[in-house]
């Protein structure tokens, strides 16, 4: 299933791709969303994901998303304006930075966003199933990653201890729950 | 103690998988090796000086015979039959085999035990009391709290990539032996007036190479909010804990850096949008955890029997001692915990071979409900051994070589594995700990001394918790050589404090002749009865540093 899946998704695959390999809500997937790094300027394609400074400038613009660095802080007027975002990045400059597995779950938890949120940069397989916990549901894979072990991985447990952006209750609750 | 229902062992199965197949890719070369550090860290495996180094833990230090029986027959087949216990209440192999550690971690599965998180910058194994639920000074079982929050922090998906490792302690009773003002976390749960269980938090405070002691975030948290006040507490810690510097990414540099009252502010913040929230605990799920650690089936033991193990104590010097310094009194007349001495000169301290983890297990079947505790002394107990046993305990004990009486003495010594296995190591540490017990082995000059903590870390990383002995001694390289720098006033008990370094360091065969002369010192200016943590809290460091140096 998960090769004709890979299979299907290789024979859509446009010759050429804006961003890196994406995996959407446990899909393989692709979009028009370009990432641009450049503080500078504006890129001359759209939909673009540009850097949170640029899209404050330019956030009224049609196809504009904007990236946050790992060192965001969720101050209440940047929350304001991103709530508006069709679509908000965190980036990872390094796959150990772990700040942004929390920017993503106040992004859901704390101020209820909806749109897209997705992990871009230093995103690898093993921290896949994390993400996703997190509130993470576009998942912008770093290019060497296989996407297949990707797919394999993207829920290696069944069971989770703590409530998540996925699953909002305890597992202390929900033994609770079953032998009541 | 806990017993896994089937979430928590889907759990470690998938685990298991998990590493498996992250091994796979690592050996075949689709997982670089600074991209597999930290999964294999999470998962207990360093690469070390001679071979690997796996670290498997045992959840706030209780160990099931049958558990310790496992672990005899993983380091026959998969090592060199003997075992490391650590100051963190685990256990460490030495000698695995990379390839080997997916099937070693199938195993411990198997008798509901693990690797997670026993290393990586992430929330480490929960330690507490080794005397939990039998100390006569608890107000609260710790334990139940150590396996909710146990559960809380594992595979936490927020927190696995935290600035650096953090370490969580829990103490329910008046006096800490957990050590919590020196932990990233410390907890101490006691219970108001009104008789309401409450946590006190501490933040801040940690060894290595800037020793600090915590900081209490809140005095007086209802326990209904531990996790949730927990959670806020680390996600301050990940958002705002520096990231620049390996050295500076403790949890201790960030409440330093910010002040307590910052740090209180930031947690309180974030605490009010969490507290209330799904991991908020009720008393269903308090006393569903308090289940799993019910009292066990003690017997009456009759007066008879108590007067007979007192006059016994009375008749015998040798088992005298042994009752003084290796049995604890316990909540319930008639019983008492036995500490098994793991500090025997013929073994690096904590080190114990496969035939005798059987043995252990064995005593602990016969004589303490096949149960036992890790300390993080390095040694083991028993917790629940009535008195008119322990004569046959004791006996057993000798010829184990686990009757050493000098638990608590200066020859009861905390040592790291030292550079004759860590590759982080400056310097030796075990052959320290060997000298010094070969020297002070007279055990009436080691009871006139007292309660003495000495401590040994072969590097800054302060495994051995030498900042906290009251000796404590570190090894430290200068230009390829070993020396070591001895400081003196650490204490990891109540009024916890940190040791101040005596003076220019020393050559390793000087060391036990320092140290000879320090206890001169203290024994000439003791006053009666006075232990040493006080005397050189009174005299200060100065008399010694005369003396040493002279």
């Amino acid at each position: 299933m998960l090769s004709s899946a890979l299979d299907r998704f290789h024979d859509a695959l446009p010759e050429t791709l804006p961003g890196s390999l994406l995996i959407k809500q446990g899909q393989p997937s692709q979009d028009a969303w370009h990432l641009s790094r450049d503080e500078e300027g504006l890129p001359a394609y759209r939909p673009a994901i540009v850097p949170l400074t640029l899209w404050q400038r330019h956030g009224d613009q049609e196809g504009l998303a904007p990236w946050l660095s790992s060192d965001t802080v969720l101050e209440p007027t940047l929350v304001d304006q991103l709530l508006r975002a069709p679509l908000i990045a965190i980036d990872f400059p390094a796959f150990t930075d772990g700040r942004g597995y929390t920017l993503a779950r106040l992004l859901r938890e704390r101020h209820g966003y909806e749109g897209e949120v997705r992990a871009i940069g230093d995103v690898l397989i093993d921290q896949l199933y994390y993400m996703t916990r997190c509130g993470f549901d576009a998942l912008a894979l770093r290019d060497d990653q296989p996407l297949e072990d990707a797919l394999r991985w993207l829920k290696p447990f069944s069971v989770s201890y703590q409530p998540g952006v996925d699953v909002r209750e305890a597992l202390f609750e929900r033994r609770l729950r079953e032998t009541s | 103690m806990y017993r896994y229902d089937t979430y928590d062992q889907t759990l470690v199965d998938e685990r298991v998988a998990q590493f498996r197949d992250q091994m796979e890719r690592y050996l075949a070369g689709r997982l670089s090796d600074a991209e597999f550090l930290p999964l294999r860290l999470q998962n207990g495996l360093y690469i070390q000086r001679h071979a690997p180094m796996l670290r498997i833990a045992i959840p706030y230090g209780m160990l099931s015979s049958r558990q310790l029986r496992a672990l005899a027959g993983i380091t026959r087949r998969y090592d060199r039959g003997y075992g490391h216990f650590t100051t963190r209440q685990n256990l460490q192999l030495n000698w695995p085999r990379l390839e080997d550690v997916p099937d070693i971690l199938a195993e411990l599965a198997q008798v509901q035990m693990h690797a997670i998180q026993t290393s990586g910058n992430c929330i480490r194994n929960t330690t507490t009391d080794q005397f939990a639920g039998i100390a006569g000074d608890e107000v609260e079982d710790p334990r139940p709290w150590c396996e909710l929050i146990r559960q809380w922090s594992t595979l936490h998906p927020e927190f696995a990539y935290l600035p650096r490792k953090f370490k969580i302690a829990v103490t329910g009773a008046d006096h800490d032996r957990a050590a919590i003002q020196v932990h990233d976390i410390g907890v101490r749960l006691w219970h108001d007036d009104a008789g309401g269980l409450r946590a006190q938090v501490l933040a801040g405070g940690g060894m290595g190479r800037t020793p600090m002691l915590g900081d209490v975030v809140c005095e007086d948290l209802p326990w209904q909010h531990l996790l949730t006040y927990l959670e806020a507490c680390v996600r301050v810690y990940n958002q705002f804990g520096r990231r620049d510097n390996k050295f500076k990414a403790r949890i201790k540099i960030l409440v330093k850096a910010l002040g307590i009252e910052e740090y209180r502010r930031r947690v309180e913040e974030e605490w009010a949008h969490l507290k209330d929230g799904p991991q908020t605990l009720t008393e269903a799920a308090v006393e569903s955890a308090r289940s799993h650690f019910p009292e066990p089936p003690r017997r009456d033991v009759s007066e008879a029997a108590i007067a007979t193990y007192q006059q016994l104590r009375h008749d015998d010097r040798a088992f005298a001692r042994f009752v003084t310094n290796n049995v604890t009194d316990h909540i319930v007349p008639g019983y008492k915990a036995v500490t098994l001495s793991l500090k025997r000169r013929e073994h690096a301290p904590g080190d114990v071979t496969a035939d005798q983890m059987e043995a252990v297990a064995d005593l602990a079947d016969v004589f303490g409900f096949g149960e036992l505790r890790v300390t993080h002394q390095q040694n083991l107990v028993l917790s629940d051994v009535p008195v008119d046993e322990i004569e046959a305990l004791w006996h057993k004990l000798q010829e184990l070589g686990m009757a050493n009486p000098t638990v608590g003495t200066l020859n009861d010594i905390i040592c790291c594995p030292g550079g004759d296995y860590c590759a982080l190591a400056n310097a030796v540490s075990i052959p320290i700990a060997q000298a010094i017990q070969e020297r002070f082995d007279d055990l009436d000059y080691l009871y006139d001394l007292g309660p003495l903590d000495l401590n040994i870390s072969g590097c800054m990383n302060a495994c051995g918790h030498h900042h906290v002995g009251n000796i404590g001694i570190l090894g430290v390289d200068k230009k390829g050589e070993e020396y070591y720098q001895i400081s003196l006033g650490g204490n990891s008990h109540d009024n916890a404090s940190l040791g101040k370094i005596l003076g220019p360091s020393f050559y390793r065969e000087d060391v036990p002749g320092v140290i000879d002369k320090v206890l001169k010192v203290y024994v000439e200016q003791r006053h009666e009865d006075e232990h040493f943590i006080d005397t050189y809290r009174r005299i200060g460091i100065k008399p010694f540093k005369e003396h040493v140096y002279a």
